[in-house]
């Protein structure tokens, strides 16, 4: 199956992707690096997951490790008793003594004893029982007709070994993308894939309405009944630059997928509408009147950070996926400068539309060698450094700002009315340098 | 499969970690995959330590899988050696790597390293953080103090030189993530000193392999956190003759016994000592204000080191009433055991915080001596609560000055318990002014005002009618919400109880004062 591949093609004539405009790629090479990582695995999802999805359950099958990370990557507990869990292997589930079949069953039937109203039951695989090869696939299968319809299970990998830490979104979402309902509908209809805040959430809704863009759903939306039909009228447009395998099973259903940068800042966010206002013809002067308010805002509330940011210089270690818009953006919209832009993996499918938008001069490295990438952080000494939670405060101890990537992942930072808060996450780091005395 | 939400404990791979990262010039190679390098926040987020932890992983992938899962391993241990040039090399499998077998420990073993390699056999699947971190101690010890045995003649008469030196100890169990053990070590540190013993290494926490080597020089240990250094302790006792001290410093009554023990092993008689010093928390207890201490209902559960320490104090100390106690380390579960059979109480050994949430939902305690997820519970349920013990959150690593053993530790133990709790005067204030409607029992008292308002959600418990069979009627209602609210849940239990079991199926104004009658103490 070589749909991706063709998919993206230009020259292709069964070409399934909406280019907006399409400059020639700019070839900025990637370099690649192999050696240690230092990136969540994709269980860490589970922590925004199960907050946008409201009637689902996210069931682990992992170890202590497992059940572990979730918690620690969550920084903060959740109050309210989360809807998610580990079931931890034991001994005597790896020695067979227990038959690993029933134990699924029994803890799935004692979560749902708790949780009557959980509608969506992700079986969700970890490293432990992808290494033991526990098929989830088949428990899902299994709990689905023993629940016959009440719950849907579904099962997807958000293990170490398979995937970083937004990866387990994608995962996750292709796993509902399998399962969503057909719409025959002849009508454009459009699907924004990624998680993002409810409020982002209404903001988008509410322009696409006075766009006149109807028949707009969200993946993953808030709750089962809400979730999207797709058919080969529906259009896919990434709220989030991490979703290859989702955006390759909704081509797959026939949906077509509108190539745009992502709305994060304000240029990001008007070309990112603008695409889809392409796609469903809408006169430009309408566009206008109903973007320019919201795009004013927006510019208006970066003027605040510009100035702090403006000539400051930036490093991204490979951790969320989102380094390249963001990058972008930092550099478009705020004037930074790149240092080393480093990415989990390069998915061009995905962000294509960002690649031409980047400095000429960009470093962008695929891949990790820790140790030696801190050496390079060390050398080049950015004024801010974006990583994971493990490495800040050893760089901020030697001196180097830092912005914890996964707070990118928690914070409401697409869209015109977040471009300012998105901006400020940067700054911040830099303000506090520039008050503390000693 | 055991179905967990939060855990107590992290992996033992963790704990090995805790202990390699106590240690200075140690460095631990972990088998694991990229997801479990989370660890690392654990001590750079939690006890905002300022160094990444001596620890590579080998980050192996899916693909690797396929292939050689042991040559990495075989690179990374070259690699790691030649960029770090530990003193001593750690080496161990986290839980996915178990199952693979690639046996790094014996691997890094054979690779001809110029210094001494500990292979750690981690059980994933059976054990958890402190047993890791116990064992990661006791066999990093042991490697280095196994060649010493030999050489090692009879040192029977080690104390009676006591006139020539001082006498030594060591003290063993702080860590890096334990509980104030930063703190600690200096409070007791000063204490020994104070009665003439010297301390010759502490350990792991900023211990070098050097000073792990003078361990048999010291006359005894002492050990102060038995989850981590028990086995050590008892290995050296065997080993070489090191006898150790098992009582733990923390509370008046049990720094006093401390240092009576330590005073018996080395010699010295410390009474006058005692006599001349000690906390103000005794004198605190007795004061007039305390009296509002007395027979306050405390649940307690923490590692079962701080959890029997915490009994003793609420008890004698303190004059709580112990209602509940458990713990999580089931390793230790026989002194928390005996413990709570002291109290008359069956001690509650789990790791399942749903249990815990739900024996102290029972109890209704005035009072929660936790960890961090006891902190969760009792905020949920409106109760005080105080953090004892690790597994413990940012805030519970302070900046200022705060032990928990010693007699400064005992202080900062009476501060931040009674703290929470309502004082005497406020309490008597709020009784008095009830009815004033700015005094009302939403309002938090001041002193807990940074905490905010206090939690509306047992207002609502007790809003409601516990149970379907009895009603209240309008002025027994009405009087109920005239006694203050944080016995007022309480008094609606109690009054119910004493309809049920008089077999009455309302309740009146008197039902309310007879049951008050029957239940005062
Ligand atoms: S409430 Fe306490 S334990 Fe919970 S997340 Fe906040 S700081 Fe941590
Ligand atoms: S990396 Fe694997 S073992 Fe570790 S937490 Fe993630 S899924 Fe679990």
């Amino acid at each position: 199956m070589n749909t991706a591949a063709t998919a993206f093609n230009p020259a292709c004539p069964d070409n399934t992707s909406i280019k907006v405009d399409s400059p020639t790629l700019t070839e900025i090479p990637v370099r690649q690096e192999r050696g240690e990582r230092a990136v969540f695995c994709g269980l860490t999802s589970i922590i925004w997951l199960h907050r946008k999805i409201q009637d689902a359950f996210f069931l682990v099958v992992g170890s202590r490790t497992c059940a572990h990370l979730i918690q620690s990557a969550a920084g903060v507990m959740i109050f309210a008793e989360p809807r998610f869990a580990t079931a931890v292997l034991e001994d005597k589930d790896l020695a067979g003594i227990a038959d690993c079949n029933d134990e699924i069953d029994r803890v799935v039937e004692r979560v749902l004893q708790r949780r009557p109203n959980i509608k969506t039951f992700f079986l969700v695989s970890s490293c432990p029982s992808e290494v033991i090869k526990l098929d989830l696939g088949n428990s899902a299968q299994r709990l689905n007709k023993i629940y016959q319809g009440r719950v849907r299970f579904a099962d997807y990998s958000g293990s170490g070994i398979e995937t970083t830490f937004t990866q387990g979104e994608d995962n996750c979402l292709k796993s509902l993308v399998e399962e969503l309902p057909n719409t025959e509908s002849k009508e454009k209809n459009l699907i924004i894939a990624g998680t993002i805040a409810d409020v982002v959430e209404d903001q988008f809704k509410r322009i696409f309405e006075q766009l006149g863009v109807e028949n707009v759903s969200f993946l993953p939306a808030r709750n089962e009944e809400q979730m999207p039909k797709v058919g080969d009228n529906t259009y896919v447009l990434l709220a989030q630059p991490y979703l290859g395998e989702t955006t390759r099973s909704l081509l797959k259903r026939g949906a077509k997928l509108i190539q745009a940068p992502f709305p994060f800042g304000a240029e990001g966010t008007l070309e990112w509408l603008r695409s889809v206002a392409k796609v469903w013809d809408i006169p430009e002067d309408k566009f206008e009147s109903v973007i320019s308010i919201p795009l004013a805002r927006a510019r208006r509330a970066l003027t605040h950070y510009q100035d702090k940011l403006a000539g400051k210089s930036i490093t991204f270690l490979p951790d969320s996926q989102l380094e390249i818009p963001l990058a972008r953006f930092l550099s478009r919209e705020c004037e930074m400068k790149l240092k080393e832009v480093g990415v989990p993996f390069f998915d061009r499918q995905i962000i294509e539309a960002e690649m031409n938008l980047l400095p000429a001069d960009v470093t962008l490295t695929e891949g990790q060698s820790l140790d030696d990438q801190l050496d390079r952080v060390r050398e080049d000494k950015p004024d801010l450094t974006v990583c994971g939670l493990g490495i800040a405060n050893p760089l901020e101890a030697e001196d180097l700002r830092t912005k914890w990537s996964i707070e990118l992942m928690f914070t409401p930072i697409q869209g015109f009315d977040q471009a300012g808060d998105l901006a400020e996450l940067f700054a911040r780091p830099l303000i506090r340098e520039s008050r503390l005395e000693c | 499969m055991q179905l967990t939400v939060w855990t107590y404990e992290g992996p033992p791979h963790v704990g090995a970690m805790r202990v390699a990262t106590s240690l200075k010039d140690v460095h631990f190679l972990l088998h694991a995959p990229q997801g479990d390098t989370y660890a690392d926040l654990l001590f750079t987020m939690i006890e905002r330590q300022n160094k990444r932890p001596p620890v590579t992983y080998t980050t192996f992938q899916a693909r690797d899988l396929g292939s050689d899962t042991a040559k990495l391993v075989t690179d990374a241990i070259q690699k790691t050696y030649q960029r770090f040039k530990p003193d001593v090399m750690l080496v161990g499998d986290s839980c996915t790597a178990e199952l693979l077998q690639d046996q790094p420990g014996t691997l890094a073993e054979g690779a001809g390293l110029p210094v001494p390699v500990v292979p750690l056999e981690l059980s994933a699947y059976s054990r958890k953080e402190n047993w890791g971190a116990s064992e990661t101690f006791y066999h990093l010890v042991r490697a280095l103090l196994i060649h010493q045995k030999e050489q090692s003649g009879d040192k029977e008469e080690g104390i009676d030189k006591l006139e020539f030196k001082k006498p030594k100890a060591n003290l063993l169990g702080p860590s890096v993530l334990g509980f104030r053990c930063r703190d600690d070590v200096v409070e007791v540190t000063s204490l020994l000193r104070a009665i003439g013993v010297e301390v010759n290494v502490i350990a792991p926490l900023n211990a070098s392999p050097e000073d792990l080597l003078r361990i048999p020089e010291a006359d005894f240990n002492i050990c102060l956190y038995p989850e981590i250094a028990a086995t050590t302790c008892a290995w050296l006792e065997r080993t070489f003759k090191q006898p150790y001290v098992k009582t733990i410093p923390i509370g008046v009554g049990a720094t006093a016994d401390f240092l009576r023990e330590v005073g018996q092993l080395a010699g010295i008689d410390v009474e006058e000592y005692i006599q001349n010093n000690s906390s103000r928390l005794p004198w605190y207890s007795k004061s007039v204000d305390s009296t509002y201490l007395t027979g306050k209902r405390v649940f307690i559960f923490a590692d079962a080191t701080h959890a029997t320490a915490a009994a003793r104090i609420a008890k004698f100390e303190l004059g709580f009433d112990v209602v509940g106690i458990g713990s999580y380390s089931r390793e230790q579960a026989r002194d928390v055991r005996k413990v709570a059979k002291e109290l008359s109480l069956d001690a509650l050994i789990t790791d399942d915080h749903l249990e815990v949430e739900k024996a102290i939902s029972e109890l209704r305690p005035e009072l929660v001596l936790g960890t961090q997820m006891e902190r969760h519970i009792a905020k949920r349920l409106g109760v005080a609560c105080a953090v004892i013990s690790t597994p413990a959150h940012v805030q519970d690593y302070p900046a200022r000055y705060s032990p928990q053993m010693g007699f400064e530790g005992a202080n900062v133990i009476f501060d931040s318990w009674v703290h929470p709790l309502m004082m005497g005067l406020e309490e008597h204030l709020l009784g008095m002014f009830r009815e004033d409607f700015e005094f009302n029992d939403s309002a938090a008292p001041s002193h807990l005002a940074a905490e905010g308002t206090l939690s509306n959600q047992p207002e609502e418990d007790i809003a409601k009618n516990t149970n379907q069979e009895i009603v209240w009627d309008l002025e027994a209602e009405r009087e109920l919400r005239k006694i203050p609210f944080f016995v007022r849940g309480k008094a609606r239990r109690n009054t119910e109880k004493f309809a049920l079991d008089s077999g009455l199926d309302s309740i009146s104004l008197d039902t309310l004062y007879e049951a008050k009658a029957h239940f005062s103490r």
